[in-house]
């Protein structure tokens, strides 16, 4: 395949940054968005220019750790596919792909495609969790669970916190990440004594960070690689409601 | 003999197992460990570098412990570690089946399933350990797959008979890590654990022939730093990058455990690499890496070639009389659940008698037709979907209607640094953790083992051993001059490394070292192609100290420096590999050497010649290793040749 790429290029984080264009061809469909970017700086190297800097380290769609904002669109356009399951096959011979990073106020870029996601840890720092100290457990069996509560929980814990919901939300909210993690714990009896501090502490950290508000627009549902559902922010606003309403709030 | 590859050295005296029972043995080893008063955790320090399931649970665990935790990945967040993208799940011998499994019958299993190629009193209390694994997991909200009573579902696994495996869906590395990970995050919230993620490792600091801290790089800005403690703990993961095209995370690496190995920590068993049975097959040059589709499929997927070669027919119009469901042929008591090493050399077999189907006829089909046919596809949908969903990814084909096409690639690595009972390496002070070390795996590693092994070494051994290393030792504060030869190191190498400014890139010097690898050390090894790969690498290495091109500074995040430190380490380990290969001249577990086999084309092993451990040492850049060797005692399983037919 021919392409046409113009690939987002800042040297810091207080470089202004531009897009760049580069001209490839004879890209194999079968290629992976990334193992074509890797052709890309393969050649740049050759021709004594600067390889591009991108996020990646699976690539099995997993690690949540590749970005990239492509044509637009967070991890392209293929639904529920994360970019480095993204195949070339989906694009036209002779396409012209834009490509850039994450866009957030609290995903600053470090450099060319890489922006810092850490906010994302600090929010579960300050709740994402079940306390439960090492050696002490009682048996597995001693708590049944539900199966559709633990296939739900499941469901949600599914986030592989890429941040692809922030970078497609209009206000750069990570509602849909901090759902994701509040309704895994949620639903599992284990999760319920921290429930509503969780809430609390959980939302007041992503609010610090910088992350914007939700007005439900649902961008970030149909960027999210996992499809993961708004259902989870209702479930969201439902604890941090019922916490600060019922004087849980800490 | 070799000699002229390496010497022989002292034997390696297996330290501090304590005698009695199997069964009291770790019992006794966590009653004698001194202990440290709590008032004086605080004041300890701690470095582990890697957050999967060993760095991740041993810090959540330390640090709650109350020490003081410094810890450090490479990847943008803990939660990133490479143990994430374990599919099947996690073997605990808790028998919730009632089908006869006990710990005695997990750890029986697990060192026939190594070939006998591991140690005993590790590999019992691993299985011991298994039970209270899935308590803790569970208790932190670990979403297992659950039956309608609400108890835990299980399901079985390559090697095994018996439904002793755990899981959630096909991500059960994920939650088993992300439970790891947020019981981290509380520590770093409590003020326990320090993280330092983007961080790399370059090198050691010694100190009277101790382990007292370490030299980072700093991803972001490239900033070269000194952190000293009392023990350092590597839980850095395997090395099967070496291949280039593996499974691993692109930036799992060698470069922690082989810096240690160069100040004196034995690399044990480095050849001991497992080839998996279900990947899917390669597709063309660009490819970076190969992805792997769970074990867990051979439970309802069977695999087929054509009977005759050259059969080109799509796989429905090639009746059933014309198939050769292979496994189920040579193998009728496991059938296609025999273990990875057995599936993954039955696959080559047919393949190189010219049966293999797909492009390059490099792959074998696994079948889920009978499946669909016996549970329908609702049922097959909702146990393997998002597996399914990946293959369709990645290959553009829909296996629910056609079958999917697999071949074996590089996975997992059983060798690594040598660790004694405590999991302390011959570097006192460093300590080894998960698939960094070579502990339990012995020759081969079972499917759903591994998740076992980095959670028991992280949440439960490490835990109740680095206390008495830390108690028995007066570890005054560590010399400037220990600290400023570290970071000489680590900086006169990064600057070598820019300076060279070659004419090929980093990442073809890896592509060439893999290919050297997979060819003549992979999952076939022969004498001859042993001695070629030994005159090829050190010349590659050669060409690579003064051809290669690292573009960029050292000030600044630059991913070309980052990989050019990592596959410069890889050159070295790769040389080791093979002579370890070399030296081995009998077949045992992922170690398949074609001069020692029966009449039947199954592994042949001697224990006899070879019932030992490999362990490696460094005599200097240029020397070449020492040879050291652990006997392998067996008082509970005697050594049988392993059979699944």
């Amino acid at each position: 395949m021919k392409l046409t790429l113009r690939v987002w290029r800042q040297s810091g984080p207080r470089d202004k940054g531009g897009m760049v264009e580069y001209k490839l061809d004879d890209i194999s469909p079968d290629a992976s968005f990334l193992e074509m970017l890797d052709v890309l700086n393969e050649k740049l190297i050759a021709d004594g220019g600067e390889p591009v800097a991108f996020d990646h380290d699976c690539r099995e769609g997993i690690c949540g750790m590749c970005s990239l904002v492509i044509n637009g669109t967070p991890h392209g356009p293929e639904r529920n596919t994360t970019t480095c399951q993204l195949h070339m096959r989906k694009f036209r011979d002779g396409e012209v792909i834009d490509v850039e990073p994450w866009r957030a106020k609290a995903f600053p870029v470090v450099k060319d495609l890489v922006v810092d996601r850490s906010a994302f840890d600090r929010i579960i720092q300050s709740g994402g969790y079940i306390t439960a100290p090492t050696g002490t457990a009682p048996e597995a069996h001693a708590a049944p669970v539900p199966k559709p509560d633990a296939d739900a929980a499941f469901e949600a814990a599914e986030c592989i916190g890429c941040g692809a919901c922030v970078a497609a939300c209009p206000n750069g909210s990570a509602a849909l990440f901090l759902g994701a993690k509040i309704t895994h714990l949620g639903l599992m009896p284990q999760g319920q004594p921290e429930r509503w501090d969780r809430a609390v502490s959980m939302l007041d950290t992503h609010d610090g960070e910088g992350f914007g508000g939700c007005t439900n627009t649902g961008e970030c549902t149909v960027a999210c690689p996992k499809g993961i559902g708004l259902d989870v922010i209702g479930r969201l606003n439902g604890d941090y409601l019922k916490a600060s309403a019922g004087g849980k709030k800490k | 003999m070799n000699d002229e590859l390496y010497d022989i050295g002292d034997p390696v005296v297996d330290g501090k197992v304590p005698a009695g029972p199997i069964e009291d043995r770790w019992t006794t080893r966590k009653f004698e460990a001194k202990q440290i008063n709590p008032a004086n955790k605080r004041k300890k320090k701690i470095i582990i570098i890697g957050t999967g399931l060993a760095g991740g649970s041993a810090g959540a665990t330390l640090g709650e412990a109350g020490y003081h935790v410094q810890q450090f990945c490479f990847q943008d967040s803990p939660r990133r570690a490479h143990s994430i993208a374990a599919q099947g799940g996690i073997n605990a011998a808790k028998n919730y089946r009632n089908d006869g499994d006990s710990v005695y019958r997990l750890f029986y299993e697990t060192v026939k399933g190594g070939d006998f190629r591991s140690r005993e009193s590790n590999v019992y209390r691993l299985a011991d350990i298994s039970r209270n694994i899935i308590d803790q997991c569970v208790a932190q909200g670990v979403p297992f797959a659950r039956e309608y009573g609400g108890l835990l579902d299980n399901r079985s696994f390559g090697g095994t008979q018996v439904s002793r495996t755990f899981y959630a869906r096909g991500q059960t590395g994920q939650q088993l890590l992300l439970g790891a990970y947020q019981a981290l995050m509380r520590q770093v919230e409590m003020g326990n654990v320090e993280l330092f993620p983007r961080h790399e490792m370059l090198d050691l600091i010694m100190e009277d022939g101790r382990a007292r801290g370490v030299v980072v790089r700093n991803l972001i800005n490239g900033e070269v730093k000194n952190y000293t403690a009392d023990a350092v703990v590597l839980a850095s993961g395997g090395y099967g990058n070496v291949y280039f095209l593996s499974t691993n995370a692109m930036g799992s690496n060698v470069t922690a455990s082989w810096r240690a190995h160069r100040h004196g920590a034995l690399f044990a068993n480095p050849c001991y690499t497992q080839i998996h049975p279900t990947c899917i097959p390669v597709s063309g040059d660009h490819q970076s890496k190969l992805t792997l589709m769970s074990e867990s499929l051979r439970n309802d997927g069977r695999v087929w070639v054509p009977k005759k070669g050259g059969d080109d027919r799509r796989p429905a119009d090639i009746p059933e009389d014309e198939r050769d469901y292979y496994l189920e042929r040579i193998y009728p008591s496991f059938g296609n659940l025999v273990p990875r090493d057995i599936a993954s050399r039955a696959a080559k077999n047919v393949c190189d008698e010219g049966r293999g189907v797909g492009p390059g006829g490099l792959g074998v089909y696994l079948d889920f037709a009978d499946a669909i046919g016996r549970l329908g596809r609702d049922k097959v949908e909702a146990k393997y979907g998002n597996l399914f969903e990946m293959y369709e990814r990645i290959t553009g084909e829909n296996p629910y209607d056609t079958p999917m096409r697999i071949y074996p690639a590089v996975h997992y690595t059983m060798g690594g640094l040598w660790v004694d009972y405590d999991l302390e390496s011959t570097v006192p002070g460093l300590f080894v953790i998960g698939e960094a070390n070579f502990s339990d795996h012995g020759a081969n590693r079972l499917g759903a083992s591994a998740l076992m092994q980095g959670l028991a070494d992280g949440y439960f051994v490490l835990p109740a051993t680095i206390n008495d290393y830390i108690a028995r030792n007066a570890l005054p504060p560590v010399a400037d001059t220990a600290i400023a030869e570290a970071e000489e190191r680590v900086n006169g190498r990064i600057d070598k490394l820019l300076s060279i400014d070659g004419d090929r890139s980093v990442d073809s010097f890896h592509r060439e070292l893999g290919h050297i690898m997979w060819e003549y050390c992979g999952m076939e090894r022969t004498e001859e192609g042993l001695r070629k790969a030994l005159e090829l690498i050190p010349a590659l290495r050669e060409e690579f100290w003064t051809r290669v091109k690292v573009t960029g500074k050292g000030e600044e995040l630059n991913q070309q420096l980052e990989k050019a430190g990592r596959v410069a380490d890889f050159l070295e380990l790769g040389e080791l590999m093979v002579i370890d290969a070399l030296h081995r001249s009998e077949s045992c577990g992922g170690h398949f050497r074609a001069e020692s086999q029966d009449d039947e084309g199954e592994a042949k092993r001697d224990d006899d010649a070879f019932g030992y451990v490999a362990a490696w040492g460094w005599q200097g850049e240029g020397a070449r290793p020492v040879l050291r060797k652990e006997t392998l005692n067996f008082e509970y399983v005697k050594p049988t040749q392993r059979s699944y037919k």
